[in-house]
């Protein structure tokens, strides 16, 4: 186990990806600055210390993949599946995210400051989402845990599918999508949303915004929901 | 009046189209309003090994010595990309079963029966459970679209991962988990609510398509130092092009999985009707490495009715590599046993048809979450059937390698096969017996 203190820089127009991934994955703390990233996919994945790291410039899928710990910053936008299945740490893509961003996420906060595509938060299982723009169709579906928020508009079938994650929109949403429906916002969602906007850094009052949950219909197989499916 | 007390009449006839058991799912049907589901595979009467005969030795084939000579049966699995394969004595694999679907104590013996005979085991959709681990010397890791319970700690732990696309009960199907047998642990593992009918996605969250597959397969090579094999699973369906992309995407390992093959739980409908038998897909598998002249280096494992010896000696011959077995493995520890017969008459049904897995009241404690139930399953005396049962199945695979003259099973080969039907000819295209026939190349061709 390698230990970098310094901030050290990963210049990917001279070194692999994969090497540039092994001295973030071994390294247990310190500050690291990815350069030249050109939309290399699978990047600063599988990090699992409480480390920094500043990718300067777009990167491609899978971004923080799967991320412990680990503070990752994308100076630019990030492709699908940004921080997938992420467990603790924090995530920001300054720029727009393509589809799927924050996928199956257990843990930690992602921001993006920009728009995400499709699918973001699908299937998320308790990391929480800020997005300082507007996400695509399908958003949270499945989704089982965590929250969503969004300062721009949802695209259509907000929420499908949902089990017990919880979505907060302050902009317009096109439609929700199955067992997904608004619910009363309440001070324990005001003082949770602007918890999470504070750490997201977003100027934003929880009062602007709407929630959007379960609604506990499709829990259990019943014929009568079958119109549903 | 014509009086035709004297006259013969036919005897009463059924149907062979509303046969009664068609008849019974109707009448079901029309009570309940919702579709018919259960575990396990295809039930149909399919085209499958039996349908195949191996030719022996003869002049041109010499024999070896039954117990003198040597058969080889390890294998390795995953050296294409990873640089830590799996270096298995037999090839026989314990296919992907969830533990949710399957109690603690069978994932437990499942790992001890492999791991006695030094092969692996698979986790299932929930994640891995540390009794799986602990008692498994080889355990793949499958990733599945629900990705519940998947993270990158075990993810590391893994002998190997496994993407899963698809079964071959389902191919296109997602999972389900009804609510009775989301314990609290099992709800935890999976971040769900306790006692919800759990749905699993049919389709990866984060990637669409060969190319998306490509660069996941990339990323979890990333977060495992590429030391990890990846095998790519895939329900029979296409298996020609599902093969052929796989390997595209850079998978290690191909496991190709026939309709025969179980699942916990879903509609009787798409376990009957969708996908290919294990027999059929086989060699579109084959057909598509060796298009690649991929063949032995990306490695083919089969599942789906594998049960003997026998049917793992026919895939091999037919160029799989290892197989894989779930239904038999379950009944090696003790799934349908006989002795049980007055717990499953309780419940509706027999000893051998007993297939309401999802409804988590197994007698044998093996597709069950209760805990009472689950107690029944000693995992050591049940993982010690398991060994024993594995070791009957290498056993036969060596007899009838060293029939066909192979000093290891990974040198039978098609022209040891002939077929007794038309069907199982055309399909798994080797001769039918007693003919130089294959259907569809024309005669004398191989």
């Amino acid at each position: 186990m390698t230990t970098t203190l310094a901030n050290t820089g990963l210049d990917l127009a001279t070194m692999d990806r994969r090497a540039v991934n092994q001295t973030l994955q071994e390294a247990e703390r310190g500050d690291f600055t990815v350069l030249n990233p050109g939309g290399a996919h699978a990047l600063a994945c599988g990090l699992k210390s409480p480390i920094d790291v500043t990718i300067k410039g777009h990167a491609g899928y899978y971004c923080a993949g799967m991320n412990q710990e680990a503070a990752v910053t994308v100076e630019g936008n990030a492709g699908t599946g940004v921080a997938e299945n992420m467990m603790s740490g924090t995530v920001r893509v300054t720029g727009d995210a393509s589809q799927s961003a924050g996928a199956t996420g257990h843990g930690g906060l992602l921001v993006i400051e920009g728009n995400t595509s499709a699918r973001c938060g699908i299937s998320m299982k308790g990391i929480d989402i800020v997005v300082g723009g507007s996400i695509g169709h399908m958003s949270a579906f499945m989704g089982q845990a965590g929250r969503l928020v969004v300062l721009g508009d949802a695209g259509a079938d907000l929420g499908d599918s949902i089990y017990e994650a919880r979505l907060y929109v302050r902009g317009k949403v096109a439609s929700l999508g199955a067992d997904c429906i608004e619910k009363e916002m309440q001070g324990e969602h005001r003082a949770e949303l602007a918890e999470l906007l504070a750490r997201a850094g977003m100027d934003a009052g929880a009062d602007e915004f709407r929630r959007y949950g379960s609604a506990r219909k499709l829990y259990h197989f019943h014929i009568d929901n079958i119109g549903a499916y | 009046m014509a009086d035709y007390s004297e006259t013969p009449r036919t005897i009463p006839r059924k149907s062979a189209t509303f046969d009664d058991y068609t008849l019974s799912e109707i009448r079901r049907a029309a009570a309940t309003g919702i579709y018919d589901i259960r575990g396990g595979g295809s039930k149909r009467r399919l085209p499958h090994f039996d349908d195949l005969v191996f030719l022996g030795a003869s002049i041109s084939r010499y024999a070896l010595e039954g117990y003198r000579e040597k058969c080889g049966t390890d294998i390795v699995l995953g050296d294409r990309f990873a640089s830590k394969p799996l270096h298995l004595k037999i090839p026989i694999t314990i296919a992907g079963m969830s533990f949710g679907a399957l109690s603690a104590q069978a994932k437990e013996a499942l790992g001890r029966g492999a791991s006695a005979m030094g092969t692996s085991t698979t986790t299932g959709d929930g994640g891995m459970t540390p009794e799986e681990r602990g008692q498994s010397r080889h355990l793949v890791y499958q990733y599945l679209p629900s990705r519940y319970g998947m993270n990158p700690d075990d993810l590391r732990k893994a002998d190997a991962i496994e993407v899963v696309v698809s079964q071959g009960a389902k191919p296109g199907g997602g999972g389900m988990l009804l609510g009775q047998k989301i314990t609290e642990r099992v709800a935890g593992m999976r971040t769900l609510p306790v006692g919800v009918d759990q749905r699993s996605a049919c389709r990866h969250p984060d990637w669409t398509g060969p190319d998306d597959l490509e660069i996941k397969l990339q990323e979890l090579r990333e977060i495992t130092a590429w030391e990890k094999p990846i095998y790519v699973k895939i329900g029979a369906a296409r298996p020609y092009y599902d093969t052929a992309l796989s390997v595209k995407a850079g998978a290690d390992v191909v496991v190709v999985d026939g309709m025969q093959g179980g699942t916990a739980a879903t509609q009787e409908i798409f376990i009957e009707h969708v996908g290919i038998p294990t027999l059929a897909a086989v060699r579109e598998a084959v057909r598509a490495l060796q298009d690649l002249d991929m063949h032995r280096k990306v490695q083919l494992i089969v599942s789906g009715g594998i049960r003997n010896g026998a049917d793992v000696a026919k895939a091999l011959a037919m160029g799989a590599d290892a197989v894989a077995i779930g239904t038999a493995a379950l009944v090696a520890l003790g799934d349908n046993d006989p002795a049980l017969e007055e717990e499953y008459r309780k419940l509706g049904t027999t000893a051998g048809a007993y297939d309401a897995w999802h409804e988590g009241r197994d007698p044998a404690g093996i597709s069950t979450q209760d805990p009472e139930l689950s107690r029944r399953l000693d995992p050591v005396k049940a993982g010690h059937r398991l060994a024993n049962y594995l070791a009957v199945m290498t056993l036969e695979l060596q007899t009838l390698a060293r029939a066909n003259g192979k000093s290891h099973v990974r040198n039978l080969e098609p022209e040891d096969l002939a077929a007794l039907t038309v069907e199982a000819a055309a399909m798994a295209g080797v001769p039918l017996a007693g003919t130089n026939w294959v259907p569809g190349r024309g005669p004398g061709a191989y």
